[in-house]
């Protein structure tokens, strides 16, 4: 005989100001088997659970409703609850009426009726409940991190200082990310190389962290506390533990391509390290760009200078299987192709550059040795910097890229001191929230800076009669003063936004997460669980989520490493119980269940001619229950009998 | 007041539930005329749940999972989408108007698209009248 308590939230406004709770719980006292039906305003507070249990001990309760929020904010809230007064989790029910009725209606007769409706639904479905018991699972104690941009680096370094093994995975042949392109960081200005380069070093010599470099994740098995991972070591044709770092080879090498790492603005050569603080310090060859493994015959004079013996032309992509307990994922941001913006003329005037090839110019290691010093040449005497360069602009990215005010500030205060230049912003707003930005957008007024409020409508090389030939021109409307300019210039700047990998969606696909509409990873909550994803056991870190600065960056890295720990660091993880079982009286062996099991959990046994399923790798889909033709499969939880009532009850009203 | 149609919605956790809550936090207003039943995977339906739902006197039923290839379990949907398929064809067999049962792909960051689907789908059930060819009477 089921026994039941209703209790329905107010959620101070949120729900009793469209749904008449007062109204609900009077309905909910008249359903059979409803013991008891109460209202309170924050059911999730401390008074709120110690109501409802209170009243599982008075009333006997044994089943328990809670309408409220959404299941995925408070469901295992409320389990805990439960749990606590002596009740098996399991025997819980939650009806949304926040996110599904109070917030998506604002009509006070409809909302009520369907809150009535959907508690119905659930009074039919609780007293089909039955309580169910918890696996616990081994967990490896390791953690994977993919992407080896500051993010990771930070989480691994985090992580390995807890003495847990970390497996750092990085498609390029070195860490550093986006980062270790840079010059300056704003608004300090702290070379990016000196807080970096430590970091990077730090990873190496860690006795807990295994750097894996140009290598990537080919698939992922397995569930939270324990991955099996995949990894493609992409072939170097450099045998690295022979390798001495010598780079006599990248010297001798005729092979030409463009350089990554300096965004094109030079060549590299094909045997190479993207930059000379690399890490690890040992080449890799780009067989793309290789004279012998094009052509298959020739060259050779990297092997010929090679003390070591190193260089295996014959290397092949190897393969390497790993077992991890946790997954960060630190994968990233790409910046937004302007070439397609054929307004601003990039790929068409020489004096047109991107962020990242500006930073690279002022880099003292950059292909210029840090003069700025353009494509003719020259030394600019004028240059504009173009603000939202596709982002805040609905025919490309709507958001935000949070980063470029501040770097285009810091690219003004460079400039000034390296080239004395005439400088112009042209900003829509200037966005400084961080700590210090203001006062670094305040120093720059002060530098004579000349700040245009406008987005740029077009860069040309049309000069009119009052303007110097050869100059480019970029025209736009001041909003300020509502008057339209031209402004000449040498030198055009883009901040260009930042946008999700090219690969996001199939990394996300890899690793089972959710994008957002633009492509970036979605976290599980936007504030309550911004690193954790749908996927138990993968947390996201820095511009894989969206775009951040530097700071934000390692905060995030930060965090993730700990919730990643929180995993790592148990001896057993709590599964879910709901999980799939076989009346074996029932089953025909027809075998559908292993078929459509993509974890391989429902299995067949030939002697009695019937499946049965392992626990420990069912997930709990239910996809072998609705498979199953005799239906002889329950999934634990989600039953027939439990769903079909929770209909009836859903439909009565 | 004109005729208010009752449609079951069914929609897998990960996906479609998680969008339907996008919508609410993001405050966009539709017809509440869904009832929605969660499920963990959109492959745990059952085609028996739709017809019960018709026989419950549901007006219009609507199953939400992940985009095919983005499902949590991997290819549950791919499941889903065949067997769905092929409820759709016995419904139409026994006469069911096609429009009242719908199948979407919706993500859990398509809470406009959740709330754009539910409107789309009550007005063609408004139009179409009350459901009473499964329809068992109590």
């Amino acid at each position: 005989m089921s026994r039941i308590g209703v209790f329905v939230c107010d959620c101070g406004l949120n729900i009793a100001k469209t749904v008449r709770v007062p109204e609900v719980v009077e309905f909910a006292r008249t359903l059979p088997d409803v013991v008891v039906a109460e209202e309170y305003k924050f059911m999730c507070s401390t008074p709120g659970q110690e109501l409802i249990q209170n009243n599982i001990k008075k009333n006997n309760l044994n089943r328990v409703i809670v309408a409220a929020c959404s299941p995925l904010m408070h469901e295992k809230t409320f389990r805990k609850v439960i749990e606590a007064a002596g009740l098996n989790q399991y025997l819980l029910t939650i009806v949304n009426i926040r996110e599904h009725v109070s917030w998506v209606t604002e009509d006070e007769d409809i909302a009520t009726e369907k809150a009535k409706a959907m508690i119905n639904g659930a009074v039919y479905r609780a007293r089909l409940l039955a309580p169910l018991t918890s696996r616990f699972i081994d967990v490896n104690p390791n953690v994977m991190v993919v992407g080896g941009g500051i993010a990771g680096i930070q989480a691994s370094l985090e992580l390995a200082e807890t003495g847990k093994k970390v497996y750092l995975v990085e498609r390029t042949p070195s860490i550093g990310g986006h980062m270790s392109q840079f010059d300056k960081t704003f608004p300090t200005l702290d070379c990016s190389a000196c807080i970096l380069t430590p970091k990077m070093d730090a990873v190496l010599q860690s006795k807990n962290i295994e750097l894996l470099t140009y290598c990537e994740v080919d698939e992922i098995k397995g569930f939270v506390g324990n991955f099996d991972v995949k990894i493609r070591q992409k072939a170097r044709y450099i045998d690295h533990d022979k390798c001495n770092a010598c780079l006599a080879c990248t010297e001798k090498c005729p092979g030409k391509a463009i350089s990554e790492f300096d965004e094109g603005l030079v060549k590299r050569k094909a045997i190479y390290i993207p930059f000379p603080q690399a890490v690890p310090q040992k080449p890799v060859i780009d067989a793309k760009s290789c004279v012998f493994l094009i052509k298959g015959k020739g060259c050779k004079l990297c092997q010929k200078v090679c003390e070591q013996g190193a260089i295996d032309y014959e290397q092949k992509d190897t393969f390497k299987e790993i077992k991890v307990g946790a997954i960060i994922m630190a994968t990233g941001y790409d910046l937004m192709d302007t070439a397609p913006l054929v307004q601003y003329g990039y790929g068409k005037y020489s004096g047109v550059y991107h962020a990242l090839e500006v930073e690279r110019l002022f880099n003292a290691a950059g292909p210029t040795s840090g003069k700025v010093v353009m494509r003719d040449g020259k030394q600019p005497a004028s240059v504009a910097i173009l603000h939202c360069i596709g982002s805040r602009d609905k025919n490309n990215y709507e958001y935000c890229s949070r980063v470029c005010c501040m770097y285009s500030l810091k690219f003004a205060h460079l400039m000034k001191e390296k080239t004395g230049a005439e400088v112009y912003q042209l900003y829509i707003d200037m966005r400084a929230p961080g700590k210090g930005y203001e006062e670094f957008y305040d120093r720059l007024l002060e530098e004579d800076v000349k700040f245009v409020r406008g987005k740029a409508a077009r860069v040309t090389d049309k000069t009119n009669d009052m303007e110097e030939p050869g100059k480019l021109v970029v025209e736009v409307e001041d909003t300020l003063s509502q008057k339209f300019m031209r402004i000449p210039v040498d030198m055009v700047v883009l901040s260009p936004a930042m946008k999700p990998r090219a690969d996001a969606k199939d990394m996300a696909r890899l690793f089972n997460l959710s994008t957002d509409k633009y492509g970036f990873f979605m976290e599980r909550h936007p504030k309550l669980a911004p690193l954790s994803t749908m996927t138990d056991g993968v947390f996201i870190a820095g511009a894989c989520q969206g775009p951040k600065d530097i700071p934000d960056t390692v905060s995030q890295a930060t965090g993730a490493a700990a919730e990643a720990l929180t995993i790592v660091v148990k001896d057993k993880l709590e599964l879910e119980a709901a999980t799939a079982m076989v009346n074996q009286a029932v089953c025909c062996g027809c075998q559908n269940c292993v078929k459509v099991c993509p974890y391989g959990a429902p299995f067949y046994k030939p002697d009695r001619g019937v499946s049965e399923i392992n626990e420990a790798l069912c997930k709990g889909c239910g996809s072998c229950a609705a498979g199953c033709p005799t239906g002889a499969i329950m999934a634990r939880h989600f039953i027939n009998d439990q769903i079909m009532a929770e209909m009836e009850g859903l439909m009565e009203f | 007041m004109g005729f208010e149609p009752k449609i079951q919605g069914i929609a897998c956790n990960w996906c479609t539930y998680t969008g339907a809550d996008l919508a609410g936090t993001t405050r966009l207003k539709y017809p509440q005329n869904l009832r929605l039943v969660r499920v963990m995977c959109s492959s745990r339906i059952n085609p028996s749940f739709i017809f019960r739902a018709f026989q419950l006197g549901a007006d219009g039923v609507m199953v939400g999972g992940c985009h095919p290839g983005d499902c949590h379990y991997g290819t549950g949907n791919m499941y889903a989408r065949r067997r769905l398929a092929i409820t759709k064809k016995i419904l139409d067999f026994a006469g069911m108007e096609p429009e009242r049962f719908r199948v979407e792909w919706i993500s859990a960051s398509e809470g406009k698209r959740f709330a754009e689907v539910v409107e789309e789908l009550t007005n063609t059930i408004k139009e179409l009248g009350p459901q009473t060819k499964f329809k068992i009477e109590k």
